[in-house]
């Protein structure tokens, strides 16, 4: 046993000391898992994907330097048509979700019971919903064109995948919000009451400029979440980097050894992006924890 | 009722047979007291006998199930009370400093009648400044809390109330966290405070202290008061079983 007196003695025991700064708020469990590979794990990714399809298929006639060959034509097309599109569609889903989510989160510690109710209702559902089953249901449910006055405009479908792909981003920064928020201790609240601010001066002054720092390690772990799930929307018929490199492989006919070495690019290209956003996520968790 | 006119020769504060209860916890039975204007009273008491929550009532940041309690004779347990405008009038100081860790010390202090009272910039500094001067804490006012010993702290804590200009102080517990070679100077700035004649009630367990500086001293066990008496008699005096009983333990 580590501690061997606990339990057995009637002094009193200093038990080990887990400092956690804001509770589930601090959940990197993405971040965390991401973080772990070595940077190398890279390279082996790389070589593996090089490599599959000369061993695997050493017998047929398209060999892995043909393969290889048509991913290097199709390269700038993919990353340059795909790749910019996930990363576009990440960026605008991680603002609205990132807006909706902090007004969502006050929403959940607002002193009125019945937006507090609500709001908690909505991040719950959101939050607990599989994505994918969000994203059919909001390119389904949205109107294909609006007519604003005179002029109509077409929605195009990676939009709309932005807002289905927003509501869960937008349930998890609520989650983010409320946990930071009560995360200060209520003395802040108690002193800045008792100075006779207002509630929204109290939140505002006081509260929120102690939980921003905390809230950023999270809100980056969804970001990188988030990234990673991009692809989900070529199921949708989005022309994002899965979409493409399908389109690409089909214009090389098809040739099953093409398969390792474009999704095995997709893949590195994914892993080349989060990572370094993990690995800097949980330095800057260590520094704020040690701040605080 | 709640808005007659107070003058000063009425109690500043005026508390009647409160009454508090925490689910099934009874905290508070029945307690009044008055405290006139430029008087000092310390509450004591074992833990537990409900005197913080009796201080933290008279700010409204807990509220009572029955009684009445007054400050400057408007009620305090009153639906319709303007909570911002009772605060304004009452500082409070807590046990655990409570300031605020992302502004320095200077900043603590100017920050409420800045944002809340809405007072000109340059005026506010001045003051700000002269308050922590008067704490002690001159060199002091760019530093943030976590940079202060929890005496210094709790001292910024005492200017930053001031500096609202309250008209009574309410000090809850407020040198019980403290290193014992710090608990001096805060002391000595609510003493100066004091002399100075700004109404306060401390709830202490300085008894020292409280004999020094109260002008009155409550006893409060298991939510009544027990015993009361200017400090002249109460120490020498206390007549109560209960009340020998805790001095004999504390004294």
């Amino acid at each position: 046993m580590k501690y061997p007196l606990q339990g057995n003695t009637d002094l009193a025991v200093l038990k080990p000391f887990n400092y956690s700064p804001a509770g589930s708020v601090q959940d990197l469990q993405f971040s965390r898992w991401l973080a772990e590979f070595s940077p190398r794990s890279l390279l082996w990714l790389a070589l593996l994907a090089c490599l599959w399809p000369g061993i695997v298929l050493a017998q047929s006639n398209y060999t892995m330097a043909q393969a290889l060959d048509a991913l290097w034509r199709w390269l700038p097309f993919v990353v340059s048509k795909g790749f910019v599109l996930n990363l576009v569609v990440s960026f605008l889903t991680m603002l609205i979700g990132t807006i909706a989510g902090v007004i969502l989160g006050l929403g959940q510690i607002s002193p009125i019971r019945a937006v507090a109710r609500t709001s908690w209702f909505v991040t719950q559902l959101f939050r607990n919903s599989p994505w994918l089953v969000l994203l059919f249901i909001v390119m389904l449910a949205f109107p294909f064109e609006i007519t604003i006055g005179s002029t109509v405009y077409q929605i195009p479908d990676w939009l709309k995948a932005v807002f289905g792909l927003a509501l869960p981003i937008m349930a998890n920064i609520s989650e983010i919000v409320r946990g930071a928020i009560q995360s200060v201790p209520t003395g802040q609240w108690e002193a800045a009451e008792s100075l006779a601010y207002t509630r929204q001066q109290t939140l505002w002054l006081v509260i929120l400029p102690q939980c921003f720092k905390r809230m950023i390690p999270p809100w980056m772990n969804w970001y990188a979440i988030l990234t990673m799930a991009t692809p989900l929307i070529s199921l949708l018929g989005v022309e994002e980097i899965v979409t493409l490199s399908r389109q690409a492989m089909e214009a090389e006919d098809n040739h099953p050894e093409l398969l390792v070495p474009f999704f095995g690019f997709a893949l590195i290209i994914f892993f080349a992006y989060c990572y370094p956003i993990a690995r800097y996520t949980l330095r800057l968790e260590k520094r704020f924890a040690i701040i605080q | 009722m709640s808005d007659t006119a107070w003058t000063p020769d009425q109690p500043l504060v005026s508390i009647r047979d409160v009454h508090k209860s925490f689910g099934d916890l009874e905290v508070l039975k029945g307690v009044s007291l008055d405290v006139m204007k430029g008087e000092v009273i310390c509450i004591i008491g074992p833990s537990g006998s409900g005197k913080s929550t009796l201080i933290r009532c008279v700010n409204a940041l807990n509220t009572i199930d029955r009684g009445s309690i007054m400050v400057e004779g408007q009620e305090v347990h009153d639906p319709d009370l303007d909570k911002l405008e009772l605060r304004k009038k009452v500082g409070m100081v807590f046990q655990q400093y409570n300031l605020f860790p992302h502004k320095t010390a200077l900043e603590n202090v100017m920050m409420a009648p800045l944002k809340v009272l809405k007072q000109p910039p340059d005026e506010v500094e001045k003051r700000a400044r002269a308050l922590i001067d008067r704490v002690n804490l001159t060199g002091k006012e760019g530093a943030y809390p976590g940079e202060l010993s929890g005496g210094q702290q709790q001292r910024v804590a005492i200017a930053r109330s001031l500096a609202m200009n309250p008209d009574v102080m309410l000090f809850d517990e407020v040198t019980a966290a403290l290193d014992p070679e710090t608990v001096n100077e805060v002391l000595l700035a609510i003493k100066d405070l004091a002399q100075d004649g700004m109404t306060c009630i401390l709830v202490t367990h300085e008894m020292g202290f409280a004999r020094e500086v109260a002008d009155h001293i409550y006893f409060t066990d298991r939510g009544i008061i027990v015993e009361h008496g200017p400090p002249t008699t109460f120490f020498s005096e206390a007549k109560d079983p209960r009340t020998q009983e805790f001095l004999s333990q504390i004294l």
